[in-house]
């Protein structure tokens, strides 16, 4: 026998479904309504038509695309090698800060000078330091300035992501030490197998959030000379005195972001319904 | 022949003294149940003995071998004694198989295969075979309790000791628990329990011990201490009990 709902339900579900069509209707109309509004606003601007000629000018965009694409994918391999570098620096030091021996001290204290300084300390400023003060010591073997400004940038989440770890490290019950413990498991064990895997679950999200910040910044390069996607667009701009280079590399970098913040958002959903254990609320 | 033999252990948290020299030995395939108020140190004596608290005065001897002297690793006596606790025992990442085949695998070093089977009978045993692949958070309180003990278990231990492991379950999920650890005691695994369960310490222990004010205060066979107490302190403890009810 199928289920056979009663015409209580059916009248329920009825006015369900038009409460459903009349919000889409509203969110409908009145993402028009201030579309058009702000459409208006800008387009009637005074000074609109010199602002499109020289940052939204389709001509200057198609000129530039190749050589900003081909910058842009310097950022994206960057990218990949710093991110990877960072979450495997942070995870150490963050590793680090949680060992509770006293003859570690002097690494802890260590890892928490590293991470006060990095976190303090602008990424600019970290950047020339590096890029341009480094080969000024005229040291043999001097890795290049794209190496080097890498190293800055993995250098300054390295201190973010340690954070971003410890408190992950930090939420796991003392009680789950005490049980892997109690089995025998030694501190490295515990860490390996107990520990950090509970705690990388938890940090997933912000640890996320870190890298889409990260893909924005590893832009910054370009100020010490590598050729990537905002320099490539600067040198564009240095010739055809138009900007629109500038917003081609934007669009470019957002267009980027999009997977990651997504994932980002999926893996952030799916954790929080773990932990409620409600797949609806 | 005493598998563990506790002797004038002292406690001190933060200066305040918790254990004032308690001494206990407990014999091959024997049960001790610890009663005694909350707060009275059950838990800690545990801790201690199972090394995951350090005694401030006193020893501890298992199998022979003092356990408390600071060059004893601490790693190689934990492998031979088995804990659970009252809640927070699994670990929430891990399926219920590999809760319980973590350990074999990663302290005992044995084949995988082996591992897996071993678990697998132990769970079949607990009745819970068919949970080997579910995650703790979908079990109930009893049935992650029986978990912790076949996690337990798998090592062998030469002493498996059990905090209160039925004061977090719902009453209806307290028999389920306490009938694995009577067909424990049935194998002739040597056991020491800290309980609020008086009938079940009555049932199951061979002795029973009373510990107040950081001292064992009475011990003895259950009969005697729940029938006839000597001291003035434990026959005011099994009152108050019987008053809430719970004997
Ligand atoms: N880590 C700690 N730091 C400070 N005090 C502690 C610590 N652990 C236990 N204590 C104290 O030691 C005393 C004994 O605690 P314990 O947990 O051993 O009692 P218990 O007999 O197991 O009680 P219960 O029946 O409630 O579990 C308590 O007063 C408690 O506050
Ligand atoms: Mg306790």
């Amino acid at each position: 026998m199928t289920f056979q709902p009663s015409p209580l339900q059916l009248e329920r579900d009825a006015y369900r479904r038009r409460q459903t069509i009349l919000s889409v209707a509203v969110a409908a109309v009145s993402t028009l309504v201030v579309g058009i509004l702000l459409y208006a606003a800008v387009t009637g601007a005074p000074g609109w038509d010199r602002f499109r000629a020289s940052f939204l000018s389709a001509e200057a965009a198609r000129d530039s695309l190749p050589a900003v694409l081909r910058g842009l994918w310097l950022n994206v391999q960057l990218l990949v090698v710093c991110a990877i570098a960072a979450v495997l620096l942070g995870l150490g030091i963050a590793t680090l800060r949680t060992i509770r021996p006293a003859v570690f001290f002097p690494l802890r204290a260590l890892a928490a000078g590293y991470t006060y300084t990095f976190r303090g300390l602008p990424l600019i400023v970290t950047l020339y330091l590096f890029a341009f003060g480094v080969p000024g010591l005229r040291l043999s073997g001097t890795p290049s300035v794209l190496v080097l400004g890498g190293i800055a940038i993995v250098l300054t989440y390295g201190g973010y992501i340690a954070e971003v770890f410890r408190a992950g490290i930090e939420s796991v019950h003392p009680s789950q030490r005490a049980a892997a413990r109690s089995l025998g498991l030694t501190y490295r064990q515990t860490m390996r197998h107990v520990v950090l895997p509970q705690a990388v679950r938890r940090v997933a999200p912000p640890l996320l959030n870190d890298l889409v910040a990260m893909q924005k910044d590893v832009g910054l390069i370009s100020l010490a000379g590598p050729i990537d996607a905002i320099r490539a667009a600067q040198i564009e701009t240095a010739g055809s005195y138009n900007y629109t280079p500038y917003v081609v590399a934007g669009i470019l970098f957002v267009l980027l972001a999009i997977p990651v913040v997504a994932v980002t958002d999926w893996v952030t959903l799916r954790a929080a319904r773990r932990q409620s254990g409600d797949n609806r609320l | 022949m005493t598998v563990l033999s506790i002797s004038g252990v002292h406690k001190l948290f933060n200066g305040n003294p918790v254990l004032r020299g308690v001494s206990l030995d407990v014999d091959e395939h024997e049960v001790v149940a610890l009663i005694g108020a909350s707060g009275s140190g059950k838990s800690t004596l545990l801790r201690c003995v199972n090394l995951l608290e350090q005694v401030d005065d006193g020893t501890i001897h298992l199998d022979g071998r003092d356990i408390t002297d600071p060059r004893a690793d601490p790693d190689q006596v934990r492998r031979r004694i088995g804990i659970v606790f009252q809640a927070f025992n699994l670990f929430p990442h891990l399926s219920v198989l590999d809760n319980v085949t973590l350990a074999p695998l990663r302290v005992h070093r044995m084949p995988k295969a082996q591992a897996r089977a071993k678990a697998l009978a132990l769970l079949e045993r607990v009745g819970l075979a068919d949970k080997a692949a579910a995650y703790p958070d979908r079990l109930s309180g009893g049935q992650q309790q029986r978990v912790a003990i076949v996690r337990a278990l798998v090592n062998d231990p030469r002493l498996l000791l059990l905090d209160e492991v039925t004061s977090a379950l719902d009453p209806e999920l307290v028999g389920e628990v306490l009938a694995l650890i009577r067909d424990l005691k049935g194998d002739g695994v040597t056991m020491i329990l800290a309980t609020h369960e008086m009938s079940f310490a009555r049932q199951v222990a061979d002795r029973v011990c009373f510990l107040d004010g950081g001292l064992i205060v009475e011990q003895g066979p259950p009969e005697q201490v729940f029938g006839a107490p000597r001291e003035p302190r434990t026959r005011q403890f099994l009152q108050r009990i019987t008053d809430a009810g719970r004997l």
